[in-house]
C-alpha cells in the first residue's frame, strides 16, 4: 500500500511538513528527505512546466528538473528557498529543451476557432492554453514565474537576465495579452 | 497562504490530478535508480501488525519501522544519517515486501534479503549480529544475548540495542525476553511482540 495521498493542491503547507517541536534536537543543517520536496513542490513545478514548455513536453521537463535537483540536492544550503531553486532549474531545463529542439518549430499555438471566426467558448481552457503558447517566451516565463510560482520580480528579472522592472513589464504585458485573447465570457 | 490568481489564469492553476502526479513521482524514482541517484528508497506495506515502513540503500534494507513508530521521523533520520536523496520507490523494496508477506503468512522462517546495518554501531551492532542467530520460534534472554556478545554484564545495553534496532522483524529482537520469561520491551509495543512470538510458535507447532 502506498502512503496516504499528499495534498497536491500546490498551496498551503503539507501536514507532514510541520515545524519540529520547540527544543527538538534537530541539527541546523538538516535537509528534509527529497521525497518531501517532490510532494511539496511537485505541483507548482508541473504548472510552471506546462505554462513554459507546453502541456505536451511538461512531464518530461518536470522529470528533467527533479532529476537534476535530486543530483544537486545534498549540496543545497539548508534554509534555501527550495521553490525558487526548483524554478531556476526548471527554467534552465526549458532553455536546454528549446536549444536541443531548435530544428523543431518553436511552440507557438493558434487559438482554436469556430467556423464563424470566434474563439471556441466550449473549450475556454483550450483557448487559454493556446494563448499562453502564443506569448513571447519572456512574457510566458514572467507570467509563469510570477503567477504560478509566486517568485518576486527581482528574482524573475535575475532568472530572465533582465531588470526587476522589465520582468514586471513582461508579466503585465503577458497577462494583458491573455486577457485580450480570451473572450470576456471566459474571464471568470 | 492562498493567493488569488488573475482571472485568465484559472485553468493554469486548477488542481492537478493526484494519479498523474504519482505517475510522475514513480517515473522520477525509476530514472533516479537508473542514474545511481537513489541513495535511499522507501515504501510502506500492510501487515497484520499495521502499516510498516521499509527503506533500502543499494546495499540492502536499512530500516524497517513498525506501525507504532514515527514513520516521518524515521525518514527524516535516514535523510540525515544516510542521505537526503531519498524517494518513495517501491521497486527496490519488492523483495523484502514479498518476504514479509510470506513471514506473516507463516510460510517463511528466515529472511534472505540483504541487510544494510549502517544505522547501528559498536556494541549495538554486535548485539544485532547475535540476534540474527536466534532461531524462528525460539527465544533468548537479554542476559543470554549479553553473554553471547562476550559482555555478560551488559544486560541493560542489550535491552537498549534491541529497543533501537533499526530493522525489527528482519533482525528478530522480538525473540529476546527477560530471564523470567516475561516479554520485556518492544519498540513496536508489547501486543505486537506477543503476536509475533505467538505466530512463530503456532507455525512451528503446526509444522510439527
Amino acid at each position: 500500500m502506498d502512503p496516504p495521498a499528499a495534498p497536491f493542491d500546490g498551496h498551503g503547507t503539507p501536514p507532514h511538513h510541520a515545524a519540529p517541536p520547540a527544543g527538538a534536537a534537530r541539527a541546523r543543517d538538516d535537509l528534509p528527505p527529497f521525497d518531501q520536496v517532490v510532494v511539496e513542490h511537485g505541483p507548482v513545478v508541473l504548472r510552471v512546466c506546462r505554462a513554459v514548455v507546453g502541456r505536451d513536453d511538461a512531464d518530461d521537463a518536470w522529470g528533467d528538473t527533479f532529476l537534476a535537483a535530486l543530483a544537486a540536492y545534498p549540496r543545497l544550503l539548508p534554509g534555501s528557498d527550495v521553490r525558487a531553486w526548483l524554478v531556476t532549474i526548471a527554467h534552465r531545463k526549458a532553455i536546454d529543451r528549446w536549444r536541443s529542439a531548435r530544428r523543431r518549430p518553436l511552440p507557438v499555438g493558434a487559438l482554436p476557432e469556430r467556423p464563424d471566426g470566434r474563439p471556441d467558448l466550449e473549450a475556454p481552457d483550450e483557448v487559454l492554453w493556446a494563448a499562453v503558447a502564443a506569448l513571447a517566451p519572456l512574457q510566458r516565463q514572467a507570467v509563469a514565474y510570477r503567477y504560478l510560482a509566486d517568485l518576486p520580480y527581482a528574482q524573475i528579472g535575475a532568472l530572465l537576465g533582465t531588470s526587476e522592472a522589465a520582468a514586471r513589464r513582461s508579466a503585465a504585458d503577458g497577462l494583458k495579452r491573455l486577457r485580450a485573447a480570451l473572450p470576456s465570457e471566459v474571464i471568470r | 497562504m492562498t493567493r488569488s490568481h488573475p482571472a485568465p489564469l484559472a485553468a493554469l492553476t486548477a488542481p492537478l490530478d493526484h494519479a498523474h502526479l504519482d505517475h510522475l513521482r514513480h517515473s522520477l524514482a525509476r530514472r533516479a535508480e537508473a542514474d545511481g541517484l537513489l541513495d535511499v528508497a522507501y515504501r510502506t506495506l500492510d501487515s497484520p501488525l499495521g502499516t510498516l515502513l521499509v527503506a533500502a540503500t543499494a546495499a540492502g534494507v536499512v530500516r524497517l519501522a513498525l506501525p507504532s513508530e514515527d514513520h516521518d521521523g524515521a525518514l527524516a533520520l535516514l535523510a540525515r544519517r544516510v542521505s537526503p536523496r531519498l524517494l518513495h520507490a517501491p521497486g527496490r523494496l519488492d523483495g523484502v515486501a514479498g518476504e514479509l508477506d510470506e513471514y506473516f503468512a507463516g510460510r517463511r522462517r528466515r529472511f534472505e534479503v540483504p541487510l544494510d546495518l549502517q544505522l547501528a554501531r559498536g556494541f549495538r551492532l554486535d548485539v544485532l549480529h547475535q540476534l540474527v542467530a536466534i532461531d524462528y520460534g525460539a527465544t533468548a534472554s537479554y542476559a543470554e544475548v549479553a553473554a553471547a556478545t562476550g559482555r555478560p554484564r551488559a544486560v541493560r545495553a542489550v535491552g537498549t540495542a534491541c529497543a533501537t534496532n533499526p530493522l525489527p522483524l528482519l533482525v528478530p529482537c522480538h525473540r529476546v525476553l527477560r530471564t523470567d520469561g516475561s516479554l520485556g520491551g518492544y519498540a513496536g509495543g508489547l501486543p505486537a511482540k506477543a503476536a509475533l512470538l505467538d505466530l512463530e510458535r503456532r507455525v512451528r507447532a503446526g509444522a510439527g
